[in-house]
């Protein structure tokens, strides 16, 4: 995986006490950046990846040559209007994207590989943190992002309160909740059951565990879908024949689809990044790092908040996200919500969903209108 | 903005925390934010109208009065606002209780079903009422719980709430509801105001 070219990386010089107890220092955080920083500094917005997202939100990722994760949201004129706003994304760390990870090096010149420490949500955050200082900006705008991103929205606002204006976690939880654990598992036991994970050092053995991180794709991209969304789009739709084959071959689209997503998948993305992204989402338990109350994670801020669930995603469901707001409700702090109508599942967050879109942009231009 | 709205405003002083439960559109959130300096919170159960409140910058939970109310710690607001939903809802008596847990006051607007109009309506044609501000044939309103002025006014009495004003709207004018007056102010409003606390 090239990650040399085209990505820019900030060497944090300072050292970071992670979560397991190890230290690290001189590491690299590889961002991206959209729009201009104004002179005043208070335009700035934190955008946090998902599981398998990078730095590369929106226009052309030059690494992979494909649209941004995040195009439908950010860009000129669109909800995040980069023709106004500075958008600053950063690979989190574990990633492989060019921030540090087990594809990176360790002090004896040997890939880390699952000799790299496991990090959490907390780790990831307080690593990305850093950002800030190098680019000056004392408060931001906002923060935001979906699913693994808005897990990281919230520990970065409980970790930093004061750090950011507004705060916007979408279709995420505060809690991985054990169905989430359970899809993570299915997940890396596909990849390590995989004879070419070699333990995780397939670099060194030059081989790739592609089939079991295929796999892995596959089953967790169904959970980003819903039911009627699936049924919609493929139904019982044969793939390029006229009849059932009586074979093991894929017959139908839906199968031809879900491999064409493993696939390409495996071009992209690094197995043993896998494995560690997922365990730092399992560890995630805001509400465990406040003896069991959810409301002391943001008592100390003044930030507000805007929190979006879609109807049909099933992997972080609107109640989830409701806890959160009734975490907040419940300290008195400023607190939106709003439950999107998308049969896109969870995904609905990535896609082209007018409702879910206009809403994040008019919080964002109101709440900058109002600075 | 209606004049209901106007009257509400009137009742809020400057610079307080007010919880707008129904708030719809968010108008009368707009007026009393930009124009008494509120900090203002809205709660509404139609997606449609949650977003009308983004778009105008206010701060609003998409939820159901009868079950999202209690996630707010007692006395969280200095006013709870609640206009012309009560006899919307399947148990108004717990959304009473929940208003007045929630705020230090509250405000409650009902539709007077003792207006002569509808009694009018109700003796001479024979059918339910339909008038400006009940404007649903039976087959499809919203409203479970009709009640008069007379019938919300010996409610909260028995309930030992204390009305601390409470006012009679028909059209523009506006006028003092009080035990005296109560039979004929039942017979010509058309909506009834009431400030209420516990």
């Amino acid at each position: 995986m090239n990650t040399e070219k085209n990505i820019k990386t900030l060497i944090v010089k300072k050292p970071l006490k992670l979560d397991c107890g190890k230290t690290i220092k001189d590491f690299p955080i590889a961002y991206e950046t959209y729009g201009l920083l104004n002179s005043k500094k208070d335009n700035a917005i934190l955008v946090f990846h998902a599981l398998t997202g990078d730095q590369f939100v929106t226009g052309i990722n030059p690494v992979t040559n494909k649209e941004g994760w995040w195009s439908y949201a950010v860009g000129p004129d669109k909800a995040i209007d980069t023709n106004k706003y500075f958008v600053i994304c950063s690979n989190v760390i574990g990633g492989c994207m060019g921030s540090y990870g087990p594809s990176h090096k360790d002090p004896d010149q040997k890939i880390f590989g699952t000799n790299f420490p496991v990090i959490t949500i907390n780790d990831m955050v307080n690593a990305q943190y850093n950002l800030l200082d190098h680019f000056g900006i004392d408060k931001l705008f906002s923060i935001t992002g979906g699913s693994m991103g808005g897990m990281q929205v919230l520990q970065f606002i409980s970790n930093f309160p004061d750090k950011s204006k507004t705060v916007i976690p979408i279709a995420t939880t505060s809690s991985h909740s054990a169905q989430n654990i359970a899809f993570n598992e299915l997940g890396r036991q596909a990849i390590t059951a995989d004879s070419n994970w070699k333990d995780g050092n397939y670099t060194s053995n030059d081989t790739n565990p592609g089939k079991g991180l295929a796999v892995a794709r596959m089953a967790a991209h169904i959970t980003y879908l819903s039911k009627k969304g699936l049924q919609e789009k493929f139904g019982r739709k044969l793939q390029e024949r006229e009849d059932l084959k009586f074979g093991f071959d894929a017959d139908f689209q839906i199968e031809s689809y879900l491999r064409y997503q493993g696939s390409v998948f495996v071009d992209r993305f690094d197995a043993n990044s896998y494995l560690y992204i997922t365990r730092a989402m399992d560890y995630f338990d805001l509400a465990k790092q406040f003896n069991g109350n959810l409301s002391e994670a943001f008592i100390n801020t003044n930030a507000k908040f805007f929190i979006i669930s879609f109807t049909s995603d099933w992997l972080y469901p609107t109640q989830e996200n409701k806890d959160i707001v009734i975490a907040l409700n419940s300290i008195g702090a400023d607190v939106g919500f709003v439950e999107i109508e998308s049969d896109k599942g969870h995904d609905s967050f990535l896609l082209d969903v007018p409702d879910f879109l206009s809403a994040l942009k008019n919080f964002l231009d109101k709440s900058y209108e109002e600075n | 903005m209606k004049n209901e709205f106007q009257v509400i405003a009137d009742l809020i002083e400057k610079d307080k925390k007010v919880l707008d439960v129904g708030c719809a559109d968010g108008t009368l959130m707009k007026f009393l934010k930009d124009n008494k300096n509120i900090n203002i919170r809205g709660l509404e159960i139609s997606k449609e109208k949650v977003q009308e409140c983004i778009a105008k910058g206010l701060t609003v939970i998409e939820g159901n009065a009868e079950k999202d109310l209690k996630q707010f710690p007692d006395k969280s607001f200095d006013y709870v606002v609640l206009s012309q939903t009560l006899q919307a809802f399947l148990n108004p008596e717990l959304v009473l209780d929940e208003l007045l847990r929630v705020g230090k006051k509250a405000i409650v607007t009902i539709p007077n079903f003792g207006y002569w109009k509808v009694r009018f309506h109700l003796l001479f044609k024979g059918t339910m009422p339909i008038t400006k501000t009940l404007p649903d044939e039976w087959y499809n309103t919203p409203n479970l719980h009709m009640c008069t002025i007379k019938d919300f006014f010996r409610f909260v009495k028995s309930k030992d709430i204390q009305i601390v004003k409470s006012l009679a709207l028909n059209n523009l004018n506006k006028s003092t509801i009080n035990q005296s007056n109560l039979g004929v102010k039942n017979l010509f409003a058309d909506l009834g105001i009431f400030l209420i606390e516990k």
